[in-house]
């Protein structure tokens, strides 16, 4: 649910008065140029498109109930919390399913600018192709750890139905793309970080608990919540460059390193992805859209080209099985995601943790009647439900998959022998 | 002295060679062994002598000699030192007043271009991501060479999902790393045999080169490429369905643009048979094929060649590496090729036009980036897989040519050397006194088959345990994750300008 106008009105306050707050003495930091300025909250910018690879470790873990249950974002933020050694407060984030019920058939764009002229920019990029039917400032709330900060707005949008005439062969989805990725790569001080419908990505430069109280998450009912903890290695205090990384309803939050980035950013290339984030966490998020929303495979089939199984146990598999596994090694070899990662993809019909092929991040599962629990450490787990009916550690390259719209009755939805192997769909 | 011919020479001898009289035996080892007679035995006082003016710098004597006594340097004399005038440049000149002849050489370009593998280094993990250890992990280098589909399709059926996407015949091969093409002509039939069993006992692929396939080498069939190339030797519809996959064979790195030539006095009865010509006439195959004279002929006879062998090989088209390589390259892929084979200007040969060997065509790492980099422009990347040659020498060569975009691997001269091969260049005199680059059967039948195998093996085993240790390092476990991950390369000593064309970051990028 929404949280009261009252919180609306606070949002703005705060929101325009990032500009004016934020700069010491002249010395730009939301600007470009100051990307690499280091410490938490005193250089931070969130000025985009660091020219190196991001590269992190983290925390991250995820809620969810299957049967669609609105519950507050106050049991992640435990959760996350709970695991505050594993991040250095160099980004935290969330991403929130059925949080805007009110405009569920519109696109919510967040948007992050340095100041009011990219906001003007921004917005009007957006109201050129897009239908703006809401527009607000993101509530946020005073936080003593949070100073620095950017203008944080969001607009609630569908397509205006003349270009969807004009580019009779791109979808609403596809169109939407189009239009936050050219905001995010043309326009200087604007960044778009989420665009699904019914969802919304809250994210920033401080340990996660803060941002979720900078962001007021516990006001906000979802039935699913991811959040991220960020110790990136090369400190980089930007705004954007925190996790989950959002596209269309697809969120993505990542522990790890993508040792086959490179081919992985060619690979999808190839089918008009751009990546400009230099990130691992963008190029998931696009393999999921790729593999899922346009090449239509089965979740399954898509979790094992991006963390596929040895060719040694390919051939022993059953023939169908057998010949399918070694296809999709085949064709989508480009898809395969090497190196160490834990990760956790939301989207509006779910939940995925994967863990690379021979795990070498941690990542824990537990699932008790509709709800499933996924998290870097059993603590997190643990934090928000002391006594799962079954818990289990993932196994590497085996997705750990939540579907909404479950029927879950109390004994099937734990079956001992199912939920383990991450059949769970 | 046995120079007999009464014209003296101009040019001075290449090598000088030394015989230690304190440990010679007078042995005659070295007398039999030199097919360029440069060591003689004279009965009357039993001494075994030699002559460096013949010498090639093979070292097949010095190699042999039970003792240990010969030794063979560069002939010291040289021309007063000239930065212009090198003292090759003038040999040449006094080569072809004598002669009137086109220079002739061996092997691939010996000319001092940067070599761009050696300006190129590699990435390994440390803290952030750990390396995988290939004596307790899964490594795979398990390649498919051949045209990919966009995506995978399925259909729901009553048992669940059922695939629609049927793949095209790929090649499968279990090191990325293949035999590049050597005609039964060019080397002899024990070192043709031996590369083809030594493919099939690897799990990769060896090519006919443009010789025709000998009878008895259709057994590994399965394991061979066999190529089409201008002349046509050899080409029947069983030469074609015996093999794995087929190679139209457009050019070669160390002669682009030029035709082949295998004397008359090669061509002996097998020969003869293998390549479908009579005995003791020259193989003359054209500079280009008189059926391609463009981009839609390259096509027809693709799709001739598909057509004869029901869809069921996969067909390369090979091409030198030259200025317009990537938009020949994507032109080959529109055309229906589902390998492209890309030769760079190190690439070897049994002969060519020294000239043309040393001046013609770009260094394969330029030209393999351009295509990788091109046909993913274009989008038609997965159409095809991208195999290179021309100057690979050892095992981070093939990381590196991986890491910027190839599938696969040729590798020409380094299988030549492994097998015993000394790159005196002198292939085309039909004299190799290794037995390979020669028909004469006293020395042909100095190359063991199976001897020649197991050392190509080794090397392939060799090499494939030190990429599996460079992936690990890296932090990847499948040869799919380094290929065309130019992240995990840095130029050091390159230019801007080289750096962009190989799309790679400076060293502390």
């Amino acid at each position: 649910m929404l949280a009261g106008s009252k919180t609306y009105l606070a949002g703005i306050i705060y929101g325009l008065s990032g500009f004016a707050f934020s700069a010491p003495a002249g010395a730009g930091v939301w600007q470009r140029r100051s990307a690499r300025v280091i410490g938490p909250n005193q250089g931070e910018s969130m000025s985009k498109v660091p020219d190196y690879k991001d590269i992190s470790g983290c925390a991250i873990s995820g809620v969810m109930s299957e049967s669609g249950r609105l519950f507050s974002g106050e049991a992640i933020i435990r959760s996350i919390a709970a695991m505050h050694e594993r991040s250095n407060g160099l980004g935290g984030g969330f991403a929130a399913y059925g949080i805007y019920p009110e405009h569920k058939d519109h696109y919510a764009l967040h948007v992050m600018c340095e100041n009011e002229e990219a906001k003007r920019v921004a917005s009007g990029f957006i109201a050129r192709r897009l239908d703006v039917h809401h527009e607000e400032t993101i509530p946020t709330r005073p936080i003593d750890a949070i100073r620095a900060r950017p203008i944080l707005h969001r607009y609630f949008v569908s397509v205006k139905p003349g270009e969807l005439e004009r580019n009779y062969d791109l979808s609403e989805d596809d169109i939407v793309v189009e239009v936050v990725m050219e905001i995010n790569s043309s326009i200087d001080d604007a960044f778009v970080f989420s665009g699904g419908k019914n969802m919304g990505v809250f994210k920033g430069v401080g340990f996660p608990e803060d941002i979720a109280a900078f962001f007021r998450l516990e006001e906000y009912e979802g039935y699913i919540w991811t959040a991220h903890g960020r110790f990136p290695t090369n400190t980089t205090g930007w705004w954007g460059g925190a996790h989950p990384f959002g596209l269309l309803d697809w969120s993505v939050v990542h522990n790890g390193e993508i040792s086959s980035y490179g081919i992985n950013r060619r690979y999808l290339a190839n089918f008009g992805y751009h990546c400009t984030l230099q990130t691992d966490t963008e190029v998931i998020a696009y393999l999921f859209d790729l593999l899922l929303r346009k090449h239509r495979l089965p979740m399954e089939y898509a979790c094992m080209a991006m963390a596929p199984p040895f060719w040694s146990q390919i051939e022993r598999m059953p023939e169908d099985r057998r010949k399918i596994a070694r296809e999709i090694r085949i064709v989508y070899g480009g898809a395969l995601l090497n190196g160490p990662f834990s990760v956790l993809v939301g989207h509006s019909g779910g939940m995925i943790g994967l863990n690379d092929r021979i795990k070498l991040r941690p990542m824990t599962a537990a699932r008790k009647d509709d709800m499933l629990f996924v998290a870097s450490e059993e603590a997190a787990v643990r934090e928000l439900c002391p006594s799962p009916d079954l818990i289990w550690h993932a196994e590497g390259g085996v997705p750990i998959i939540g579907k909404l719209g479950k029927e879950v009755s109390a004994g099937s939805a734990v079956s001992a022998d199912s939920a383990p192997a991450g059949r769970a769909d | 002295m046995r120079n007999n011919d009464v014209r003296k020479w101009l040019i001075q001898p290449d090598f000088v060679v030394e015989r230690d009289p304190d440990k010679c035996i007078q042995c005659q080892v070295c007398v039999r062994q030199c097919a360029n007679d440069v060591h003689v035995y004279d009965p009357e006082t039993g001494l075994v002598s030699s002559d460096g003016t013949q010498c090639v710098g093979c070292h097949r004597c010095a190699t042999l000699c039970p003792t240990n006594a010969i030794s063979i340097r560069p002939a010291q004399l040289e021309f007063r030192p000239n930065a212009n005038w090198t003292s090759s440049a003038i040999k040449n000149l006094y080569k072809q007043a004598e002669t009137g002849g086109v220079l002739l050489a061996g092997m691939g370009n010996d000319q001092g271009f940067p070599v761009y593998w050696d300006r190129m280094v590699l990435n390994a993990s440390q803290v952030t991501n750990p390396s995988i250890d290939p004596l307790r992990e899964p490594m795979e280098l398990v390649t498919y060479l051949g045209r990919k589909p966009d995506r995978i399709e399925f259909s729901r059926e009553a048992g669940g999902l059922a695939l629609t996407t049927r793949l095209e015949t790929q090649l499968e091969l279990q090191v990325p790393v293949m035999f590049s093409a050597m005609s039964y002509g060019s080397i002899s039939y024990n070192a043709s045999q031996a590369l083809a069993r030594a493919a099939k006992e690897a799990g990769t692929f060896a090519n006919s080169g443009e010789g025709g396939l000998h009878e008895d080498f259709r057994q590994y069939g399965s394991n061979m490429i066999v190529q089409v190339a201008s002349g046509r030797f050899g080409v029947d519809m069983e030469y074609l369905n015996v093999a794995g996959a087929l190679e139209i064979k457009i050019g070669q790195g160390a002669k682009p643009g030029i035709g082949g030539h295998l004397p008359g006095e090669k061509v002996d009865a097998a020969i003869s048979a293998t390549r479908m010509i009579p005995e003791g006439t020259d193989a003359l195959s054209p500079s280009p094929h008189h059926d391609i004279y463009s981009i839609e002929d390259l096509r027809q006879l693709i799709y001739a060649l598909k057509e004869a062998t029901r869809y069921a090989k996969p067909v390369s088209v090979k091409i030198a590496a030259v200025h317009n390589v990537a938009a020949i390259a994507s032109g080959c892929v529109r055309a229906g090729a589902d390998i492209v084979a890309v030769d760079g200007f190190r690439g070897g040969t049994g002969a060519a036009p020294t000239m043309i060997r040393n001046n013609v065509g770009i260094p394969i790492e330029f030209a393999l980036a351009a295509v990788d980099s091109r046909l993913r422009e274009e989008g038609i990347r997965n159409q095809a897989s991208i195999v290179v040659a021309g100057g690979i020498r050892c095992s981070a060569d093939v990381v590196k040519a991986i890491a910027l975009g190839a599938d696969a691997v040729y590798i020409g001269t380094a299988a030549l050397v492994a097998m015993g091969c000394h790159l005196c260049q002198k292939c085309y005199t039909g004299k190799c006194n290794w037995g390979i680059a020669t028909q004469d059967p006293y020395l042909t039948k100095r190359l063991n088959p199976n001897v020649a195998r197991r050392r190509l093996v080794n090397l392939l085993r060799a090499w494939s345990l030190e990429i599996k240790e460079m992936m690990g390092g890296m932090g990847l476990n499948a040869v799919e994750s380094l290929r065309g991950n130019r992240e995990h390369l840095r130029g050091v000593g390159l230019t801007d300008r080289e750096l962009r064309v190989l799309d790679i970051k400076a060293a502390g990028e």
